[in-house]
């Protein structure tokens, strides 16, 4: 099959890598320092905003009926979702044993953690009473009530928690051998800062041996989380009885939705970064075409998605179903509903040619059309369904406010920030497992042993 | 890592090639030096079969940790349920279903947070202390240090550098 991108011949020797990596890590370029104030201020922004309700009350993000938690919700599942596609890259290719995951896992498991620590501040803003947090988790209030351990929003406080410290775990332990690698290459008060990040390993065969195995096993239990995360997140709607939401396919629909989301801000995050870090010769048009596939894949399931729901609400004979739809194409939010269908399942369709898969300056005008649709996806599916439903003296169009957009660009430059530091901090291309990947050099010619 | 421990005695060589240290610690596992302590910058198969390294016990640690969290899991919901019984939706008090989320979540969580636990506490228990290490084993070279008296250093120097070690080093106590 010519027409496939093979797997680069990796030129490089160990030493290489080492050295490429480390540099990743020096003095920062102008470029980098201004994208990170910019996210710094963008993150201002929000906390401005955050402040202003902490003060005033929630009032100012529009919270009246018939539509209350709006771009709040719609800001926190598509962060949720974002987190996704950086586990499905990192365990689930790794049990799969897919050799272009390598070079890009590590800034996919950064994403999934700064996503769901994102997603996570969006309980605690919508709450509007952020000092009593804590009632959020499972003990009995004063008359010895448990939570209500039947309801799927008590399901989601466990599944993102989960999550979170999984995939922290998960990325902070595959750091360990390359923050020693980093050690070992750096000198003065950096070293000392590495060394002790780096919690004594020197790569011996008895660490190594441990080390390895339990890789696999965490690599193995994220597995199945990156399908029931995003589950539980879709049952918060399906198992509620409002037209638009009580869909059996939800689940399935919105785990598709979330890696789809999630690669496409894997693209939007690694095409500028590998520039800005010169990383071009490790990430190359042989990962793109393969991100360019699953985006191809999660987005086609999409489009059956969406086509099934339509058809569905049709085929029900449910009137409030079937209202609902046709008010999400032609009703006060048909811009919404036409901009996710045109986002997510138009645009990808154009990653069937090779030259789009592979072009970068395509790909990255693709991510950014991915990163809009999908946040107006859940968008659509919660003001649409809320702003319309069995009451229709209640029927109200939702009108978001400053607050809501100060938020939301707050989150943004909350994500950014924390992902750029990180870039600059530690190695944003596993060492390791690039050098597991390169043949070690041999005396005597032959004699591979793969 | 000496900086506490005594510095344990032995013969320290440094590898380029792939097969030369394999061929070194063949030749030393022959020799009687079981304990050989063998640096490398990621996981490598040649080097665990030539010091056939048996498979990590650390999966014990995920099982029990996995089942502890999914035994979790169901206790606190069913308990939590039947301690103050409230009719949700019609449903039977204990619903199973209903908690499958919660213990599989816990299931998962437990068992990932005990894995990390196991290979710590393998690590810690069964790494030998103040093994000489040069910065090098992180980069491109493979080590392979062996724990011996001073008196035999000198033969196994020869044996290290005819393998095709490119540094012999010795640590002394």
């Amino acid at each position: 099959m010519a027409v496939l991108a093979q797997e680069p011949v990796i030129t490089q020797t160990h030493a290489d890598v080492t050295r490429d990596v480390v540099a990743t890590l020096g003095k920062p370029s102008t470029g980098y320092v201004l994208i990170t104030l910019g996210a710094v201020g963008l993150f201002l922004v929000g906390a401005l905003t955050f402040l202003i309700l902490v003060k005033d009350g929630l009032g100012h993000a529009g919270y009246q009926p018939p539509v209350f938690w709006l771009v709040y919700i719609t800001t926190f599942v598509f962060w949720i979702g974002i987190g996704h596609a950086g586990t499905l890259i990192s365990a689930i290719l790794y049990l799969f044993r897919s050799p272009w995951r390598t070079a890009v896992y590590r800034s996919t498991e950064v994403m999934t953690v700064f996503a769901v620590m994102t997603a996570a501040l969006f309980p605690i803003i919508h709450i509007g009473r952020q000092w009593i947090f804590y009632w959020l988790l499972p003990y009995p209030n004063q008359r010895f009530l448990w939570p209500n351990f039947k309801s799927p929003l008590l399901w989601d406080v466990f599944a993102i928690t989960t999550y979170f410290t999984v995939s922290t775990t998960f990325l902070v332990y595959g750091l360990i051998p390359d923050v020693a690698a980093v050690r070992d290459k750096v000198s003065g008060w950096r070293k000392l800062v590495y060394k002790l990040a780096s919690v004594g390993w020197v790569g011996t065969d008895n660490q190594w041996r441990h080390y390895s195995r339990a890789y696999l096993y965490l690599a193995a239990l994220a597995t199945p989380l990156v399908l029931s995360v995003h589950s539980v997140v879709s049952w918060d709607f399906a198992s509620g009885i409002v037209p638009g939401w009580h869909g059996t396919i939800f689940a399935p629909y919105f785990v598709a939705g979330a890696i789809y989301s999630g690669i496409g801000m894997v693209l939007t995050l690694i095409i500028p970064l590998r520039r800005v870090l010169k990383l071009d010769h490790m990430i190359t048009e042989y990962h793109f075409d393969n991100l360019g596939k699953l985006v191809l894949l999660t987005g086609s399931i999409l489009f059956y998605a969406y086509g099934m729901e339509y058809f569905i609400a049709w085929y029900s004979g449910n009137p409030y179903e079937q209202t609902t739809f046709w008010r999400r194409a032609f009703g006060p939010l048909w811009w919404a509903g036409w901009s996710m269908i045109i986002c997510n399942a138009f645009v990808s369709q154009l990653l069937w040619f090779r030259k789009i898969r592979t072009s970068v300056t395509a790909l990255f005008v693709i991510s950014i059309f991915i990163n809009i649709g999908m946040w107006f996806e859940r968008y659509v599916i919660i003001a649409s369904s809320l702003s319309n439903d069995f009451l229709p003296w209640a029927w109200d169009n939702p009108n978001p406010t400053w607050a809501d957009w100060g938020i939301l660009a707050g989150s943004f430059g909350w994500f950014g920030m924390w992902f750029l530091l990180f870039a600059r901090t530690f190695p944003i291309v596993a060492i390791q497992e690039i050098k597991e990947m390169i043949p070690m050099p041999r005396l005597r010619a032959g004699g591979g042993h793969h | 890592m000496a900086r506490r421990h005594k510095v344990l005695p032995g013969v320290l060589g440094s590898f380029e090639h792939i097969d030369a240290a394999t061929d070194a610690i063949k030749a030393l596992r022959a020799g009687g030096h079981k304990d050989l302590v063998v640096y490398c910058s990621h996981p490598n198969h040649e080097l665990e079969e030539a010091l056939e390294t048996p498979v990590s016990p650390v999966r014990l640690f995920t099982l029990i940790g996995g089942l502890t969290g999914c035994t979790a899991g169901f206790t606190m919901t069913i308990w939590m349920n039947l301690d103050w019984p409230v009719l949700v939706g019609g449903k039977a008090f204990a619903s199973v279903p209903a908690f499958v989320p919660i213990g599989f979540e816990l299931t998962v969580l437990i068992g990932a947070l005990s894995s990390v636990l196991g290979v710590v506490l393998l690590i810690v228990l069964l790494g030998k202390r103040g093994v000489m290490y040069d910065p090098r084993f992180s980069d491109d070279r493979i080590g392979v240090f062996v724990p011996a008296p001073p008196e035999s250093a000198s033969t196994l120097e020869r044996l290290l550098r005819d393998a095709g070690a490119v540094e012999v080093r010795y640590a002394a106590p």
